[in-house]
């Protein structure tokens, strides 16, 4: 499955497994220039303008620091026309987004980021690649969603940007909120501390119902139609193993304080077969197996009316721990007496939480997130996953890292074709295992 | 303004002459075109004391409210009848016979992103987490399967058939210790919901009154809306709920102590119950952090008229930032 790769892949690859060996302990480096006194306004710029980049733009405006958005920009002239009349609703003061600093297009992005300090990045995940190298290039601070790639290529790329933001101690916050969720952190505080030994298993779900659908319109060319319908083609997803599991699977790593050295999987469309679902699988079942031989086995399924399940569990050497995102943490040793049992009531938004954290260290000049590092590795475990579940085969990390097939369509415009297209009856090709060439 | 929420609630819920009931009322309400049912129990019309002397404030004045009879569903609405509303490729498998137009066009909710049964299962058990508008949206869509008017109880309806017909805390008097006989509560629920209709019923035959799941009923939360009606007697009273939050939701849930869980305690929606939804607008569906909240169906025995019923239906959902 080794395959040659270019001079500059390689200098992508080589710095990346350097910084993934390195690991990375920030302390709180205090930085020069802006913000420093508190006083300056911090100027934003939302890249991605949906519900979910809206929100993120709603977080940042919530927090107690003077913040002002300046800059928007999308593919879609609408979702921004919808995304300013929500933020203008709730933080008209704040808003400082005249039509000329509003952009429309595939090359948005370059218009909006050199416009802020702090740039947003939420579009589709296909796109996170090249907008947040390009912020680093411009030596901007960011906050930006989960998962950070949909393919090795991209995985590389967000990796050596990542390496220039620390030599440029550019804050990077990604939205992996259970990062920022309390009873996630308290457990990890006392599993660190050895509460219930060392981790030796786990099982991690996201069995859920499945997400929206944007069926196809007339007058749309397949572009646009892609662009819309998102969450079902892999240049832009990833696949929900990637764009959603990404959350689940970021646990197993965070307790295993590393990332699995191999996956195997398997994965189907058993259930969600018609036009409307582009290529994407509704179930994945993978065994991630870490380099102490450690075993976590995830599930993900998109399966309508039967029962659903997302959250983690593990087991340690002297006792288990149960996690979800509804604030759930209980901790229990072998005889199953209570180590812990977090109050699920009266908890802190973990979106909110943050944002507040970042702009808390831009506002005081500091550089204390490069949340990147665990980012990227978690969404590669995931499309390790996808590369398994797709081929059939055990996927070991390092070759999957050095793989060039890219997702990416070869010219972003309206007119291009995607990579996949439909056949005559509206239906994508599949991966099917056995045959599908991943890495 | 009470007096225009009680206005406005005569409009809303009709108070004609009352209809008799025949003693063989209660009924099973198949729904057309799957194999799924559900009991609904007659509540003849009456007066009773809303309210408690004891209570918190916002239970003050106890004071006498009128109703007409209606029916009122003998469980929580389970999942078992809640997801062929909510997933329409699952309404296609759970039916028996194609889907009429006119209910293939019913609104449905954005599917969750994230996991709605948290874990506590779906088979019997009690739907979770869905809003005020949510549950509107799923009583309009038996409406549209059964030709039947379901809506939500109001507080004072969800109040009567609870106490039905005493004036104690609990149905079966004041004695908090026996609660574990009628309710799912913060000790005896493993802090989850159960199948409906495993612990004992109130004389009126309903299950689950107390605990397991919160239910929504259709007024505004007003902490002293009982003082308006102080020395009277009000019929049919209800504040309709004019802004997102809070609406009331009643009976207390698995997740509460026994001081929430009598015949009139009034809890409160609130936007933290959202703060979970990453996006904006936030869902107009869903309730992330409100695992505890589930409904519970009311028919009228006199059913308003198309327009009213098109009315209740049809109100636009508030926007949630």
């Amino acid at each position: 499955m080794k395959k040659p790769i270019n001079q500059q892949d390689r200098r992508d690859f080589l710095k990346a497994t350097a910084m993934l060996a390195g690991g990375a302990m920030l302390s709180s480096i205090p930085l020069a220039g802006a913000y420093a006194s508190g006083s300056d306004t911090i100027k934003i710029a939302l890249i991605g303008c949906g519900d979910r980049g809206t929100g993120a733009a709603f977080q940042a405006l919530s927090t107690k620091f003077n913040i002002k958005l300046v800059a928007m920009a999308d593919a879609f002239q609408d979702r921004l026309d919808s995304s300013y009349q929500s933020l203008s609703g709730k933080f008209a003061a704040k808003m400082d987004v005249p039509k000329e600093r509003q952009f429309v297009g595939f090359d948005a992005y370059l218009k909006a980021i050199p416009l802020a300090d702090v740039v947003l990045l939420t579009t589709p995940p296909g796109f996170r690649p090249i907008h947040f190298e390009e912020a680093v290039k411009q030596n901007k601070q960011v906050f930006m969603e989960k998962p950070v790639a949909v393919d090795a290529p991209g995985i590389r790329k967000v990796l050596a940007a990542a390496e220039e933001a620390k030599k440029k101690k550019l804050n990077v916050v990604v939205g992996l909120q259970r990062r920022y969720q309390t009873n996630y952190r308290e457990s990890m505080k006392r599993i660190n501390d050895g509460a219930i030994g060392d981790i030796m298993s786990g099982q991690v779900y996201w069995n859920s119902g499945g997400v929206w659908v944007r069926p196809r319109k007339a007058n749309q060319t397949e572009m646009e139609y892609q662009m819309r319908n998102w969450y079902y083609f892999n240049w832009l997803c990833g696949d929900h193993i990637v764009e959603q599991h990404v959350h689940n699977i970021d646990i197993a790593n965070w307790i295993k304080n590393g990332h699995p050295v191999s996956v195997q999987g398997t994965g189907s469309r058993a259930w969600r077969t018609g036009k409307d679902y582009g290529e994407i699988y509704d179930n994945h079942s993978i065994e991630l197996t870490y380099a102490d031989g450690a075993v976590i086995n995830s599930q993900c399924r998109h399966f309508e009316g039967i029962s659903n399940r997302v959250d983690e569990s593990f087991q340690g050497t002297k006792g288990k721990i149960y996690l979800s995102g509804s604030n759930q943490a209980i901790m229990k040793d072998y005889s199953g007496k209570e180590l812990y049992n977090h109050n699920t009531k009266g908890n802190a938004n973990p979106y909110q939480t943050e944002h507040d954290e970042l702009f808390d260290a831009v506002s005081k000049g500091e550089y204390r997130f490069s949340n990147v590092d665990y980012a990227a590795t978690s969404t590669f475990s995931a499309i390790i996953g996808r590369y398994a579940t797709y081929s059939g085969q055990t996927i070991k990390w390092d070759e999957a890292l050095a793989s060039n097939i890219s997702l990416m369509p070869e010219r972003f415009a309206w007119d291009a074709n995607p990579r996949l297209m439909p056949d005559e009856k509206g239906l994508y090709p599949i991966a099917i295992p056995g045959q599908a060439k991943v890495i | 303004m009470f007096k225009k929420l009680i206005a406005v609630a005569l409009i809303a819920y009709p108070c004609a002459q009352i209809s008799a009931q025949t003693s063989s009322d209660s009924y099973t309400q198949s729904i057309n075109g799957t194999k799924l049912k559900f009991d609904m129990q007659a509540i003849p019309a009456g007066k009773f004391k809303m309210g408690s002397k004891t209570g918190k404030p916002d239970e003050q004045p106890v004071h006498e409210v009128k109703l007409d009879a209606f029916w009122i569903g003998k469980h929580e609405v389970t999942w078992d009848i809640f997801e062929p509303f909510l997933y329409r490729d699952y309404e296609k498998q759970a039916s028996i016979s194609a889907i009429p137009a006119e209910v293939d066009a019913v609104t449905r909710p954005t599917k969750p992103y994230f996991d709605m049964t948290f874990g506590m299962g779906k088979e019997h058990q009690p739907a979770v987490a869905m809003t005020q508008y949510n549950a509107i949206q799923f009583c309009k869509w038996l409406y549209v399967r059964t030709g039947i008017f379901y809506r939500l109880p109001t507080e004072a309806e969800w109040e009567y058939a609870c106490k039905a017909g005493t004036e104690t805390n609990y149905s079966f008097g004041n004695d908090a210790a026996k609660l574990g006989d009628y309710a799912w509560y913060k000790d005896n629920s493993d802090n989850k919901t159960h199948q409906v209709g495993q612990k004992k019923p109130n004389t009126w035959g309903l299950f689950d009154m107390y605990g397991n799941v919160s239910e929504w009923t259709y007024d505004q939360y007003i902490a002293d809306f009982y003082s308006q009606s102080k020395d009277k007697t009000v019929e049919n009273p209800v504040a309709v709920p004019e802004k997102l939050y809070p609406n009331v939701v009643r009976g207390g849930s698995y997740d509460e102590t026994p001081n929430n869980l009598t015949s009139t305690a009034r809890l409160a929606s609130d936007p933290s119950w959202k703060q979970l939804d990453p996006q904006i607008p936030k869902s107009n569906w869903w309730f992330p952090e409100a695992p505890f909240v589930g409904m519970r169906l009311v028919r009228p025995v006199k059913t308003p008229s198309k327009a009213e019923i098109d009315a209740y239906y049809n109100k636009q959902p508030i926007k949630d930032f």
